[in-house]
């Protein structure tokens, strides 16, 4: 029997219009906007100022702090200014602006496509090369992959899971970097085993992608220790606790961190990157994203630099149809939609979705009828209806209690709703509101 | 592109579900036994159900209009369910007027009182029922033979539970039982055409197993300890399963989303609950039947249940390993 | 008749046995209140909006018992009336704070300000601003989704259906402080009310540079410093690209208003100007 998680779960329509479309790379735009905040945590000091050259691969911004993630040019190319500008997140803030003057990398990077499987580094050597390369979690939360790395003092990685799950709808970029990079991510892995000390890795794949389940099993076999699970498709079992659920069976306790239970995730986007960090000295400046939709004239996986304008990569699809309701960066469940489609692709960037018309506005939202559907649907236990009911109210102690701080924004409460309730909406606002609370009683 | 984008918060695509969908999908459900009663009890069954259907609507579209002054959404399906749930628990010899005022009941002081689909506390058309046997309590106790028994027309009989209490030699074959030839409410007697409706629910998932199979196996499992200790057929467990309104109810009104609990847990307990009740009042308790009640007790612990049952939460009780 | 007597016999007894336990019960947990709180309280306009800062009215009563001065209590709804009556009431006297108003610092009508796309979410202020800057280039104006007009408990402010921009209602506002914490943005403030209802503020929270805000609305605040300089006693200060009018240092002047190249600086209530100004607002503030 195929695993999976234990506890609630949904099945959207897949909707994968671009399965199997080849990674293509798309042209480098005239300009490029950087962000300094592509990552969860502090934002990056900013290096270079107004009219400094710039390479491929050099550096734009520091990390400051822990957790924080460096980034670094996607072009070659000057500086024209650093300025505020309006990225995914729905608001506008700094970001580094460069004009493209041609398409020269810096010296150090490797830019062949020969797989180098050797490596002498040492832990303390990998992490640092992982820290300094800017990369983060590439699945769309964008967390640091350096902290991750670095479990707490006293906690023991057992296994590594590579999560190469993709449930969001539509969202390709995972699969495709699958079938075309099977090597170099299992290399990655294999890095990434020797950096938390752990001899076993499982990648988990959904079931809906027999072609990469069938091309891992068959690589894996000359790389110890790495083994590949097939899993039973539903939503969200890309969502860490999830996978790791669906793996290990094993469940993370209310509030404690993945080592709590000996599992450290990565995505296989990810693992891609550490590769070409290590191996081939390559920074992150470049990812896959599929652009893709119901009416888009040629849905598709692109290989774009960081800083393009999504607009770019709508043109290389075909265009926005007429009758575009919505584009959201990343995926259906979990995505944001944007206010403009002139903001930049950052690291966290997996998808370009377009909505038509149609579909993209909301039902008119009824009484709760209390069909129970999200309370038995939730991946996390929790009870969507009374929580969306307490923050309504601002019953702040009750919803704390009812766990709201356990949500993972999944959406599948909202999603299964038969009275179109925005149930997700109020719970994000609660988690915010509660977690605020907590965090104040802590000091 | 001509249209401003749409912003707002994930997740960007909907299930397609719908209160109606869920409504309707239940009236399908209904069909089987209404077939049944169209065959056992004839055109008294059509009348009465239309006529039921039609009271409940037009009290819910009044209120909803005159009342509470905003958009009806009679077209949601719930009303509906209601009078055809009430027109089943009632004989299908009742007057009509009678039948109207548990209608106005049912949805006037059973639901919208409440505010509407979702606030109410307990069943509209149990409610409209308890209401009406309570009123009317000789129009609401004598049930007609079915027209496939052969029998002058205006005679009445009594129902198996009736039997089982005062006349346990009369008990009808436990075949007829089950594919409804017997005496008894209008959609309440065919066992076979109310599991056909359970199956088409669960395959549609509109409800889930927890209820009707908590409450069956409880009153199995409370008959068949009673039956060990007095085997006399009264207590057989597999005529209590068979009869009545048990099925009707496990099935259709006991699920009822608004006055059943939200968590699984909860459900099973409600469950348990009600066959108990239930087994409590048909061989203790003065009435020959238990099951409105049952419900009915059972919907007022709802809110209580739905306080202190929570759902199984991730990483809290499930073992690792 | 005799049983109608053992009847009333007994119940009597009941009745008296329980008054009897009663009594003792009452006894034994009296608490003592300090019988000067009943009276304030009944001064008190018994809304227990919280505006004051204490829980309730009785809160801000026992508060108005137990201090010594009444300098920094304040029923804002009551205003000095109430405030007067309590002071007379308890024997000191009331602090003379001016009697405050909210003001909305937004001028972002659809008019004045493009919308550039839709939002479609939960009919709320605090999940738009979780998601996004809001539906125009200026992500500091207001999303017009009225949590001010939810959490008012006088009923005094309302988002204009039209201008999607809300209206304080002067006579029924009491400064209670309600939407300013409610509203995401930070755009309502508290500001003295002035004599005549006479006041002068920036309507405008925009911190961009001057160009994208002006670009992005036609009524922001660009901060080209004129009005600083305009303003003869120092009351106009300048931070983050955002001109603010101290309302302590205010005088009234009148002479800020007619230099702002955008006209986001507002007066409300004065006669009408020499030079007729489209709009002179009567009693609400206007978007």
């Amino acid at each position: 029997m195929l695993k999976t998680f234990r506890i609630g779960g949904i099945h959207p329509k897949e909707n994968k219009f671009s399965a199997g479309k080849s990674i293509e790379s798309i042209a480098i735009p005239t300009e490029v906007i950087v962000p300094l905040a592509q990552h969860i945590g502090a934002p990056c000091q900013p290096v270079v100022k107004r009219g400094d050259e710039v390479k491929v691969g050099t550096l734009l911004g520091k990390s400051v702090g822990f957790v924080s993630a460096n980034i670094h040019s996607p072009v070659s190319g000057k500086v024209k200014k650093i300025d505020k500008a309006l990225d995914a997140s729905g608001y506008k803030r700094e970001a580094i602006f460069i004009d493209v003057e041609g398409d020269e990398w810096e010296e150090t990077i490797d830019r062949t496509d020969t797989l180098v499987r050797e490596c002498n580094l040492s832990t303390k050597e990998i992490i640092e090369k992982i820290a300094s390369a800017g990369i983060v979690g590439m699945g769309g939360a964008t967390f640091p992959t350096h902290v991750k790395l670095t479990p707490p003092p006293g906690t023991k990685a057992e296994v590594l899971i590579i999560n190469g799950v993709e449930c969001e709808p539509y969202l390709t970029a995972d699969h495709m970097l699958m079938m075309q990079k099977t090597e170099e991510i299992l290399v990655g892995t294999q890095l990434l085993m020797k950096t938390v000390n752990v001899n076993r890795a499982v990648i988990g794949i959904e079931n809906n992608k027999p072609d990469a389940i069938q091309k891992f099993t068959q690589a894996a076999k000359s790389y110890p220790g790495i083994e590949v699970q097939a899993l039973k498709v539903q939503y969200p079992q890309g969502g860490e606790k999830q996978l790791i659920d669906a793996v290990m069976r094993r469940q993370i306790a209310s509030g404690a961190l993945p080592i709590s239970v000996g599992a450290i995730v990565q995505n296989v986007g990810t693992a891609f990157a550490v590769y070409e960090a290590v191996q081939k000295n390559k920074p992150l400046v470049e990812r896959v994203v599929t652009v893709t939709g119901k009416d888009v004239t040629n849905p598709c996986n692109v290989l774009s630099r960081i800083g393009v304008p999504l607009r770019d990569l709508i043109d290389f699809a075909g265009g926005l149809p007429e009758n575009t309701g919505k584009v959201i960066s990343g995926g259906p469940m979990m995505g944001k939609a944007v206010a403009s489609i002139d903001i930049p692709v950052t690291k966290g960037t997996s998808g370009v979705l377009i909505i038509a018309t149609l579909e993209a506005r909301r039902k008119q939202m009824k009484d709760c009828i209390r069909c129970a559907k999200c309370v038995s649907i939730c991946p996390m236990g929790l009870n969507p209806t009374t929580l969306m009911t307490l923050t309504e109210y601002e019953v702040w102690d009750k919803a704390e209690k009812e766990k709201i701080t356990d949500c993972i924004e999944c959406g599948s409460c909202s999603f299964i709703c038969p009275s179109d309730r925005p149930l997700l909406d109020y719970i994000r606002l609660g988690k915010g509101k509660v977690m605020g609370i907590m965090r104040a009683r802590k000091n | 592109m001509k249209n401003k984008l749409v912003v707002s918060p994930s997740p960007h695509v909907h299930s397609g579900d719908t209160i109606s969908k869920n409504m309707y999908g239940v009236l399908i459900a209904l069909v089987p036994a209404f077939i049944v009663s169209l065959y056992v009890f004839g055109i008294d069954a059509l009348i009465l159900t239309a006529f039921s259907v039609l009271f409940c609507v037009i009290t819910e579209y009044g209120v909803q209009r005159f009342m509470f002054k905003k958009e009806p959404t009679i077209s949601d399906g719930s009303a509906i369910i209601t009078g055809v749930l009430l027109a089943f628990n009632v004989p299908s010899n009742l007057p009509l007027w009678i039948l109207a005022i548990g209608a106005i009941a049912a949805i006037g002081i059973g639901k919208m009182s409440f505010g509407g689909l979702g606030n109410n506390i307990f069943n509209p058309a149990l409610l409209g029922r308890v209401f009406l046997l309570i009123s009317f309590p000789a129009q609401m106790t004598s049930w007609p033979l079915p027209s496939t028994i052969e029998a002058i027309d205006g005679v009445t009989a009594a129902t198996v539970l009736e039997n089982i209490k005062y006349n346990p030699s009369a008990l009808p074959s436990i075949s007829d039982m089950f594919f409804g030839l017997e005496s008894g409410s209008i959609g309440e007697m065919s066992v076979m055409a109310l599991l056909l409706g359970l199956i088409y629910m669960l395959w549609k998932k509109i409800i889930t197993w927890h209820i009707p199979i908590s409450i069956l196996l409880t009153v199995a499992i409370f008959a068949g300890g009673v039956y060990l200790i007095d085997p006399s057929p009264t207590n057989n467990p597999l005529i209590h399963l068979l009869s009545g309104g048990l099925m009707l109810g496990a099935v259709f009104m006991a699920t009822d989303y608004a006055t059943s609990p939200l968590t699984h847990k909860g459900m099973i307990i409600y469950g348990i609950g009600i066959g108990v009740v239930t087994m409590c009042i048909r061989l203790w308790g003065s009435y020959p039947e238990g099951v409105s009640f049952a419900i009915l007790l059972m919907n007022g612990l709802t809110p209580l249940i739905n306080n202190y049952v929570k759902p199984k939460r991730f990483g809290e009780v499930v073992k690792n390993g | 008749m005799n049983m109608m007597l053992m009847a009333v016999g007994i119940l009597g007894a009941v009745g008296a046995g329980g008054a009897t336990i009663l009594y003792f019960i009452g006894q034994k947990f009296k608490v003592d209140e300090d019988p000067r709180i009943e009276p304030v309280q009944d001064v008190l306009p018994g809304v227990n909006c919280g505006a004051c800062g204490f829980p309730g009215c009785n809160a801000f009563a026992i508060a108005c018992v137990e201090a010594d001065e009444l300098d920094d209590l304040n029923c804002p709804v009551g205003g000095a009336e109430t405030m007067a009556s309590v002071a007379s009431l308890l024997g000191k006297t009331a602090s003379k704070a001016a009697k405050k108003i909210a003001v909305v610092r937004c001028n972002g009508t659809c008019d004045n300000r493009p919308r550039k796309n839709e939002y479609d979410g939960a009919t709320s202020c605090a999940i738009a601003a979780q998601l996004y800057g809001g539906d125009t280039d200026c992500s500091f104006g207001c999303y017009g989704l009225g949590d001010c007009e939810a959490v008012c408990p006088f009923d005094a402010i309302h988002v204009n259906p039209v201008t999607l921009i809300p209206e304080v209602d002067e006579e029924k506002c009491t400064a209670c402080n309600k939407c300013v914490v409610a509203c995401p943005k930070n755009i309502i403030e508290l500001r003295k009310q002035g004599p005549k209802s006479r006041r002068i503020f920036v309507s405008c929270m925009n911190q961009d540079k001057g160009a994208p805000a002006k670009k992005s609305c036609d009524v922001a605040c660009i901060a080209c410093g004129k009005c600083v300089k305009a303003c003869p006693f120092e009351a106009i200060t300048i931070t983050n690209n955002l001109a603010y009018i101290d309302d302590d240092k205010c005088r009234l002047c009148r002479k800020c208003v007619p230099v702002c190249p955008t006209g986001s600086i507002w007066e409300l209530n004065f006669p009408p100007p020499r030079k007729k100004e489209p709009e002179a607002e009567a009693t609400t503030v206007d978007a």
